[in-house]
């Protein structure tokens, strides 16, 4: 057992290409720590990959791409565990847009309305 | 509140268990400010950390475009075959008023890197360039789930804490004055009691002894016997033996 979590992706060619050259894939007999989300790529798949890595106890963060969160947002929305955390990060054709995360709506809500 | 019956004891382990609870109030309230503060200080990390992501990004993928261009389509090779992964997160904890946060830190595995052939043909410096830029971001956003993760562990602890607050302070101290308001009144009122009882015994005896002496006052006294009881009754002048001389 290694020590450490790993970190897995879900998201487009680039950016799962990106970080895999920063050297977070991992893939062995059981399968691979991310999902390469392409225009062919079936909903229920995502939603099936990010259920399996929420699930997995070597998995310490899920980035995902924000639209592809979008997509699978009311599969984000039960999730309420903290680890792994999920972090929705923004992909080439898509800028980034804090108005969507959930996480920036409860940080803009506390200090807009806290301050 | 009537199941406690109203003694002295149990007003006095009322007492103490006002006192502890507007102890334990206190504290709460105290550990709820030290959260909020440092919600708010995780909370503005976040918005500005967020903002910096963004633009990291772009950075990153416009790397990736132009190794791409120089490169040609290296795409399909990174994702192939097995692999190791080279940068992991270890999970460490952060103590903040007794909420322990989790906290990530990137752990590099030392695993030699993956596709260490890739653009050999060309463009190997933009593919280097990629790896930096990627790293980067990578850290950027390891630090920047740390913040998520003690943002929303804070976010649960703050709404546990603020329930409790508000229970002592609006359920479990109002009962315990409450009880003690009972045992106060019920003891007041047996002292009450008891008083007027003590009044109407010592009033009865009074008119009791009135009567009497009204009684006796009315009563003719014979003339040389003011004395109720004769008391030479008592004493038969046959019973005494006769004196002789």
């Amino acid at each position: 057992m290694e020590v450490g979590k790993l970190v897995a992706v879900i998201g487009d060619e680039d950016t799962v290409t990106g970080f895999l050259l920063a050297g977070v894939g991992h893939r062995t007999a059981q399968g691979s720590n991310f999902l390469v989300v392409k225009g062919d790529t079936k909903l229920q798949q995502v939603e099936e990959a990010f259920k399996a890595f929420t699930t997995r106890d070597d998995v310490g963060i899920i980035l995902i791409n924000q639209h592809v969160a979008n997509d699978i947002r009311h599969v984000l929305k039960d999730y309420n565990a903290t680890i792994p955390t999920v972090l929705e990060i923004p992909s080439k054709e898509h800028p980034y847009d804090p108005e969507q995360d959930y996480i920036m709506q409860r940080v803009n809500m506390f200090l807009g309305g806290g301050t | 509140m009537a199941e406690v019956p109203p003694t002295r004891m149990n007003q006095q382990v009322f007492k103490l268990k006002l006192k502890a609870a507007q102890g334990g109030h206190r504290l709460l309230k105290k550990k709820a400010d030290a959260l909020k503060v440092k919600f708010r200080d995780y909370a503005k990390s976040i918005a500005e950390t967020k903002s910096g992501m963004a633009n990291d990004a772009s950075g990153a993928y416009f790397s990736l475009t132009q190794a791409e261009y120089a490169a040609g389509n290296f795409k399909q090779k990174v994702s192939e075959g097995s692999m190791t992964a080279r940068i992991r997160v270890g999970a460490g904890v952060d103590n903040v008023a007794g909420v322990k946060l989790p906290v990530f830190s990137k752990y590099e595995t030392g695993a030699s890197a993956d596709n260490q052939s890739l653009g050999l043909v060309g463009g190997g410096k933009k593919i280097v360039a990629v790896r930096e830029k990627f790293t980067n971001l990578l850290e950027m956003l390891i630090k920047l789930a740390s913040l998520q993760t003690s943002f929303q562990t804070l976010d649960e602890a703050m709404k546990v804490t603020n329930r409790r607050v508000n229970a002592l302070e609006n359920v479990t101290i109002p009962k315990i004055e409450d009880t003690l308001a009972y045992i106060g009144r019920e003891l007041d009122e047996l002292e009450r009691e008891d008083f007027t009882r003590l009044k109407l015994v010592q009033g009865k005896k009074e008119e009791e002894q009135k009567a009497e002496a009204k009684r006796k006052a009315l009563l003719p006294i014979a003339p040389g016997k003011e004395n109720e009881a004769d008391i030479t009754a008592e004493y038969d002048a046959g019973d005494d033996t006769d004196v002789v001389f």
